[in-house]
């Protein structure tokens, strides 16, 4: 789509493709770059796995959005005069008021909720007095410009600031003390309301002392609802996302098939103390004193298992290969496992090399990969490493999957048993949802 | 008035929309070159050959070239400025 605007403002008349589920977010994008008469033409969902005959059927059929012929559609899209709507586009402002109209509790709260405004559990009403309080969890001012947001890549960005982060946070019902993290997770520059089909979430990970200063629980239950700064910081800063970004509305601006449990709220501690290694926010580089995020895009697979026993090389080998190669996985563990696994003589590092060295699979199965096709598959044809030598192998041989700076591995949890998580998460480096950014870690201290 | 409060809009600062106008439409693609863009989504490859050959059976006068950008969900000025330069028109696909 930003291709057609892109080539359609150069001079070149162009057709966009798109699968029927699509069409209200081709045409909002279109109106959203001035460009709604944009003559897009639709093909019906799915393209992927149909062969040549079938898509050769999708083009001399019938377009199920503009029923019609699809070739007349190409045809008269890219030969048909331009209309006087064409030709003016269509210029508008858009502004969301500071305030809305005074009205009663309830009216307000079915507003919030018929708006698209809420994750459709209760929110507290953010009043003025309510947000200037949430305000003085931080220094700085309210009309602070924090970033800007959209829900996926050739969508436009919505700008935000310190406010309209307070005003989710109280939705949330997140304390101001809390404030400082929503605020340096929102400013990551990573959105917990993709659009993403792959209904991919944002989990993240606090380091450092805010941590006890504000109370998160990094014991048992560190990652269920037992904790309200671990519960309110995680929604806060996905409503924050939804809101400031311009919304999160199914079949507009939000195209995940299934859905994501991790998107109401993800954001965890690690239980620093009770590590035998450096925690996370070290890794990537800050002081033990400094307060972090860590933002993780992904969640779209959880597995989960126990160890290290005798048999884990096995188990861990399973759940490797068995994750989304294009979404490496965030191994979170109890400090059990990872004093065992130190036991053990591994170090983090030692640990991460040895899984990325022993996820394998053939070449076959790798690429056999809706995302890994559409994602990695480009890279691999540009001689980008190690996806070319990936491509470049035979069918049956197999390949590495991960290359040890994919993988992360975060110590929490109560050490009521030895077990271990393994979540999607991608945090830096290529792929959806991370900008190519060089580290996933941020400060929290500068938004105190 | 009684029993009504006043409460902040979570929404961000969404940017001002700037009209602008399609590409003029040339009376026929006759003769022209018309580029085929595969914006590498899975199969969209095999769609656009598809849509090649359509073009070959049946307006044979059109000339069409195939072109794809250097990776997925990223602009391509390269390729953008190749299809505007030697370009008549262009059909992508498929996805967003």
């Amino acid at each position: 789509m930003g291709f057609a605007l892109e080539l359609e403002k150069s001079g070149v008349p162009t057709i966009p493709v798109s699968t029927h589920v699509f069409a209200r977010l081709a045409w909002a994008t279109a109106r959203a770059a001035g460009m709604p008469t944009l003559r897009s033409v639709f093909v019906p969902q799915p393209v992927v796995g149909r062969t040549a005959f079938e898509l050769r059927a999708y083009i001399e059929g019938t377009d199920p959005v503009l029923k019609q012929p699809f070739m007349k559609g190409v045809l008269d899209g890219l030969t048909q005069p331009l209309t006087d709507e064409d030709l003016k586009g269509a210029t508008f402002e858009r502004s969301t008021p500071r305030l809305l109209e005074p009205d009663t509790e309830d009216n307000l709260r079915q507003l919030f909720i018929d708006n698209g405004w809420t994750d459709y559990l209760p929110i507290v009403l953010p009043t003025e007095e309510r947000v200037e309080q949430m305000l003085k969890g931080t220094s700085l001012l309210g009309d602070k410009v924090v970033g800007r947001m959209r829900p996926t890549a050739f969508r436009e960005y919505w700008e935000f600031d310190i406010e309209k982060v307070a005003v989710n946070a109280v939705m949330a019902g997140a304390r101001p003390e809390y404030l400082p993290v929503v605020l340096a997770l929102s400013a990551s520059g990573v959105t917990a309301r993709s659009s993403s089909t792959t209904s991919f979430a944002a989990i993240s990970i606090v380091n450092g002392p805010i941590r006890n200063e504000i109370g998160m629980n990094t014991g048992i239950g560190a990652m269920g609802p037992y904790n309200l700064a671990n519960a309110t910081i995680g929604r806060a800063y996905a409503l924050t996302c939804q809101n400031v970004q311009g919304g999160s509305v199914p079949g507009d601006t939000y195209m995940g098939t299934l859905g994501n449990n991790w998107a109401y709220t993800a954001c965890f501690a690690e239980a620093e103390e009770k590590s035998p290694w450096a925690p996370l926010h070290v890794d990537n580089g800050f002081k033990p004193t400094d307060s972090t995020v860590s933002v993780f895009f992904g969640g779209w697979y959880t597995q989960s298992g126990f160890g290290p026993r005798e048999t884990w090389k096995e188990t861990f080998i399973r759940c490797l290969t068995a994750s989304d190669h294009y979404s490496p996985p965030l191994i979170v563990m109890d400090p059990l496992v990872a004093r065992a696994f130190a036991d053990l003589g591994f170090t983090k590092p030692s640990l991460i090399g040895w899984c990325a060295e022993n996820a394998k699979l053939p070449a076959r199965n790798y690429w056999d990969n809706q995302w890994v096709m559409t994602l990695i598959r480009p890279h691999a044809i540009a001689g980008v490493e190690p996806y070319a030598s990936r491509l470049k192998a035979a069918p049956d041989e197999l390949i590495n999957i991960f290359t040890p700076n994919d993988i992360k591995i975060v110590v929490l949890g109560g050490e009521t048993q030895g077990g271990f998580k393994m979540i999607g998460g991608r945090s830096s480096g290529r792929g959806p949802g991370t900008d190519n950014k060089d580290t996933p870690t941020g400060l929290i201290d500068i938004w105190r | 008035m009684a029993g009504q409060i006043v409460v902040h809009d979570p929404r961000g600062y969404p940017p001002k929309v700037v009209g602008k106008r399609l590409a003029n439409r040339p009376e026929s693609l006759d003769g022209k070159v018309l580029y085929l863009i595969d914006c590498l989504f899975d199969n969209a490859d095999v769609f656009m050959e598809q849509l090649r050959l359509w073009f070959a059976e049946h307006m044979p006068q059109v000339v069409t070239r195939v072109v794809r950008p250097r990776e997925s969900w990223v602009d391509d000025p390269e390729m953008r400025a190749k299809v505007v330069a030697d370009g008549n028109a262009a059909i992508i696909g498929v996805g967003l």
